[in-house]
């Protein structure tokens, strides 16, 4: 359903203000949404106001050093600071993307910082996953085979291995999935650009055996068919993947099998 | 996306970065809208002319009149932007354009091409008139 404002509880208000930069040259504020299921109130942004040279260059150094040094209830996931875990996902300067990947110095102004969009907020810029997972179980993301199981390994050739590049490199942040206006407004039935991206990196391995079944399974008015190619996907990939290209395969073999 | 957990949704259009793709996308549903709408207009000056003259001058007079001109040119640009972007979509579903640079040099094009079509259609429509 298209909802164009949010829910009454979850209209967001102005928080508190901290100064830690100490008239700092180089201070910048970062603004992010805060959360907590504790105290039943709304979404607030807390501005913190911090000294640059005190921390790297991320966006991620920024909320560590925050949460260190100023105020440790500010909550967030994280874990390999380098790009290739996905936990940091968020929506930084209005565009989603991983923290530990975006240069604070590439922002003008202050730093916006918000949960992936359109999600239940667990608490601050910590997003409820549990639905695009189950989602993601929904497309089996494993090999499936139905001959017998050979004496090593079922061997690909250079050639079909070529086919995984720009799929396999995904790291499941949903950078994506929550860029996609299509995916905010149906993500109840839409499985959005990840999951097909995924579903598609099974769809063309030589190794699987059901690929039809794979197909069958998408071939739904919901499912696939919400992707109208608005490209913000694309756009938001902090890997550099194309999850659009991926549906549109996924479509061209639809039509294709007819 | 309704959780019933009480947990609150994040922002989404409030925070997201403006981008032309997506002002393009949603101009393709409303531009569809819109012809739909206009076709109820073409009806009516059809079933005009068929029930006789009278019926046919009054829906002449209001289709040359100021808001008649303003509606017909709306929907020719409707129109020429409706068709550039369908023949977009068809490219899409053909497989191609989807590296990000072509994605917006396509919609660079069907923004242009819609304008440059209405204006060309409403010159040669002027001058037959």
């Amino acid at each position: 359903m298209v909802e164009f404002n949010l829910p009454a509880n979850s209209k967001v208000g102005v928080g508190k203000t901290i100064n830690a930069a100490n008239g700092a040259k180089r201070a910048k504020s970062f603004k992010i949404y805060r959360w907590t299921p504790d105290d039943g109130q709304n979404p607030r942004v807390d501005t913190y106001i911090v000294d640059l040279d005190k921390f790297g260059p991320m966006v991620l150094d920024a909320i560590i050093y925050i949460k260190n040094n100023i105020d440790s209830t500010l909550t967030f996931r994280r874990s390999c600071r380098e790009g290739i875990c996905g936990s940091c996902a968020m929506n930084i300067d209005g565009l989603n993307t991983l923290a530990c990947l975006k240069a604070i110095e590439d922002i003008k102004g202050d730093v916006k910082i918000y949960p992936l969009p359109h999600m239940p907020v667990v608490k601050d810029l910590v997003p409820d996953l549990k639905h695009i997972y189950a989602q993601l179980a929904s497309i089996k993301p494993w090999l499936q085979t139905q001959s017998p199981a050979p004496s090593r390994e079922r061997l690909q050739s250079p050639e079909d291995r070529a086919k995984l590049d720009g799929l396999y490199e995904c790291i499941l942040c949903f950078c994506c999935s929550t860029s996609c206006p299509s995916y905010w407004w149906n993500g109840d039935r839409y499985l959005g650009p990840s999951i097909l991206l995924q579903a598609y990196r099974w769809i063309v391995d030589s190794r699987d055996e059901m690929t039809g079944e794979r197909l069958d399974n998408l071939e739904d008015p919901f499912r696939l068919y919400r992707c109208h190619t608005i490209m913000n996907c694309t756009k938001a990939c902090p890997k550099g993947l194309n999850p659009a290209k991926a549906i549109a395969e996924i479509k061209k073999l639809m039509v294709q099998r007819r | 996306m309704a959780n019933g957990s009480g947990r609150p949704l994040s922002p989404h259009l409030q925070v997201y970065k403006f981008e032309w793709t997506m002002a393009l996308s949603i101009t393709h549903r409303i531009t569809g809208v819109g012809l739909a709408v206009g076709t109820l207009l073409l009806t009516w000056w059809l079933v005009a002319a068929a029930a006789g003259p009278e019926s046919f001058a009054r829906a002449q007079k209001f289709i040359g009149s100021g808001l008649g001109l303003l509606l017909m040119f709306g929907w020719t640009w409707a129109l020429f932007y409706h068709l550039a972007s369908g023949i977009r979509h068809l490219v899409w579903d053909a497989g191609y354009s989807f590296e990000l640079k072509e994605a917006e040099l396509g919609g660079k094009i069907v923004a242009g091409a819609s304008l440059g079509l209405t204006i060309l259609a409403w010159i040669i429509g002027l001058a037959v008139w």
